[in-house]
């Protein structure tokens, strides 16, 4: 009922800012990017005299806006699927704008760091056919490292979420028996384990759990200096999720790259690639009828794949590759 | 209808007259402007069940009175079932009583009965401060405190000494159907004071007298005449708390765990109606989902309707009782 009230709320307001601004735009979606979007968008108007509201509703949220009409464009850390784009009036196109990606954190009592996982280990313990933390799949992988006895505490997130997205496309991509037993989606059927509310919520009960083992985005964890395990990648490397190894994995999959950039880059090739990484989109409609509203989405996107990328780091998020940059900046001129 | 019109002068005069003359007194006004407040309240209701109604057809299509026994819940394959979130709420809520009953009640008794005036006065206020604090700061003193404490202390102890029921086996994570119980527990005691204790003190004097002028002690007529007197205030007041913890989001949520699974032990984790709703329904996309998320809160409002109703239906009762003697 809340919800409700709320979604009221802000639909009036959403409606005051159409009423009382032309040069107003108004987007919504992913959160994960939500800080550097901001960022963008505060200093895009600061250039430009041109506001962009962005409303981190989430990314489902972000399509569902988009496919109702009631924002200029959406954003999400999933790309949308065919039958999404057929419900929507005006068929969007999707931009990458930076990498994001799902790290995996643990409280394994007297292992402070570098806990080396690979794909199919990490599918198992969330499918909860491995139970111990000595089970000899992880043994094998952390050679020399003494792993105690202790169950495994897997947590998960409760609410639907980007990150779960990435989280279950991974796990799909690296295991069989995950794929067809729960499959992938921003909220899924989990096996085993407690659900916790946002990166905030996992983060603080795998802190609290000894024996837990969650996930979260990597933005998160660099932030909070969380303990995060390297993972085996498609080469066989065991690679820490760094802004370079994210990087690293979209440059990989530049080959493979679909004309409209709705591609996984889970468990993707490349000795230096972090497997569990994922663009984020935003979804920005093929035709805009509004020509000063188009110029300044279009002239946002040039600035965005130019002077925005420089900014991505500082707030340690990972730059998208320089091919990808330019493969996109191709897609601006699609806009009609 | 004629007699009564001859009675008031008003009615007689011609009609612009009548308006002014009516419009001046206020009454008229007042009159329509609260029952428009009135009316208002019927008015949300109504819409409230409507737009619960109409969001929940496709499930309510789809699923049927099955949505209610089905365990599944599984947003890949657009499978949705009530149970695991019925039996959380109702769970959570039920042993959530068993522990605010008992203590609730013995401070209402304490508070009205035996405390002098001060001491009454002064846990009252406290009693009503706490009514008062929002459910979140609960939940967070539960996620820094509570939890680790029924990890380390509360379910080893409760383990080894009762540990033969299946409700008190498995594996103690700290989260879980009891943490919930015991956070709903300490919201909803305060409910269960102030309005026991009114209901114990709405108790004529006479029956105190009575009792005490038959040879009986204090607690006798404290124990026999009085709290019976006032059985069904305090049974209100426990379907009070009953409603409000089948309705309470944000705590349960933090300490829950968030499975939507059944299970006997009151150790394990859980889910219930509200908390569900208010993690999932932002992100909740696709046809069906969404409208199952409604079905829940459809679901839920039913159930707190019921027991409100019973609860008003006890007060009333009560009151009209008291009156009488």
């Amino acid at each position: 009922m809340k919800r409700l009230i709320l979604a009221g709320a802000m639909l009036t307001l959403a409606m005051a800012g159409v009423a009382s601004a032309a040069q107003t735009i108004n987007a919504a979606g992913a959160t994960f990017p939500a800080v550097i979007y901001q960022k963008w968008f505060e200093e895009y108007k600061a250039k430009t005299g041109v506001q962009i509201n962005y409303q981190p509703n989430g990314s489902s949220a972000g399509v569902k806006n988009l496919t109702e009409g009631t924002v200029d464009f959406g954003a999400s850390d999933v790309p949308m699927t065919d039958a999404q784009i057929g419900a929507v009036k005006v068929k969007p196109l999707h931009f990458p704008t930076v990498l994001g990606a799902v790290v995996i954190t643990y409280n394994v009592p007297g292992i402070a760091t570098d806990l080396k996982l690979s794909g199919p280990t990490i599918a198992d313990i969330y499918l909860g056919a491995i139970t111990k933390w000595n089970d000899p799949k992880i043994a094998a992988d952390n050679a020399g490292v003494k792993l105690p006895a202790t169950d495994i505490l897997v947590v998960r997130r409760a609410d639907g979420s980007g990150t779960s997205g990435i989280y279950t496309d991974y796990l799909s991509k690296v295991s069989p028996t995950w794929k067809s037993k729960v499959g992938a989606g921003n909220s899924v059927s989990w096996p085993v384990g407690l659900g916790a509310n946002g990166n905030a919520g996992v983060a603080g009960l795998v802190k609290q759990t000894p024996g837990a083992i969650g996930y979260v985005e990597l933005v998160y964890a660099a932030q909070n200096n969380m303990a995060v395990a390297d993972v085996k990648n498609a080469n066989g490397k065991f690679v820490k999720p760094t802004f370079e190894s994210l990087t690293a994995a979209a440059a990989a999959m530049t080959k493979e790259m679909p004309d409209d950039f709705r591609v996984s880059i889970a468990n993707g090739p490349g000795d230096k690639t972090y497997p569990i990484s994922s663009f984020t989109w935003l979804l920005i409609p093929s035709q805009i009828p509004d020509a000063t509203k188009k110029k300044a989405i279009t002239d946002f996107l040039t600035w965005m794949l130019a002077d925005g990328q420089k900014e991505a780091q500082g707030l340690q998020y990972a730059p998208l590759p320089a091919s990808v940059v330019a493969k996109e900046k191709k897609q601006i001129a699609l806009i009609k | 209808m004629a007699s009564s019109a001859t009675a008031q002068p008003g009615f007689t005069n011609s009609g612009i007259r009548k308006l002014s003359h009516r419009l001046r007194g206020g009454d008229e006004i007042a009159w329509l402007i609260t029952l428009l407040f009135a009316a208002s309240v019927l008015i949300v209701t109504a819409l409230l069940i409507a737009e619960l109604w109409y969001g929940s057809t496709a499930a309510r299509d789809k699923f049927g009175f099955g949505f209610l026994t089905s365990k599944l819940w599984n947003p890949v394959t657009d499978e949705f079932g009530a149970a695991p979130f019925l039996y959380g709420t109702v769970v959570t809520s039920v042993v959530a009583l068993l522990i605010s009953v008992p203590v609730g009640l013995g401070a209402a008794i304490f508070l009205s009965e035996l405390a002098t005036g001060k001491w009454s006065d002064a846990i009252t206020f406290v009693v009503e401060l706490l009514a008062a604090v929002p459910s979140v700061i609960f939940g967070m003193l539960a996620v820094f405190t509570l939890i680790p404490m029924m990890r380390e202390w509360i379910g080893p102890a409760l383990k080894s000494v009762l540990g033969f029921l299946p409700i008190f086996q498995g594996p103690v994570y700290g989260v879980g159907y009891l943490t919930a119980s015991l956070v709903l527990s300490v919201m909803t005691f305060p409910y269960i004071i102030s309005v026991s204790r009114e209901a114990l003190m709405s108790v004529p004097r006479e029956q105190r007298e009575a009792a005490l002028a038959l040879g009986a002690t204090k607690w006798e007529s404290t124990w026999q005449i009085v709290v019976p007197f006032a059985r069904l205030g305090i049974m209100g007041s426990i379907f009070l708390a009953f409603a409000r913890a089948l309705g309470e989001t944000m705590a349960v949520t933090m300490v829950i765990g968030n499975d939507p699974s059944i299970h006997t032990s009151l150790f394990a984790s859980g889910h219930s109606i509200a908390a569900v709703i208010a993690s999932s329904f932002a992100e909740a996309s696709g046809p069906i989902y969404p409208s199952a998320l409604i079905l829940l809160a459809l679901v839920l409002f039913f159930l707190t309707l019921i027991i409100n109703g019973v609860a008003r239906l006890l007060i009333l009762f009560t009151s009209e009782k008291g009156a009488r003697t």
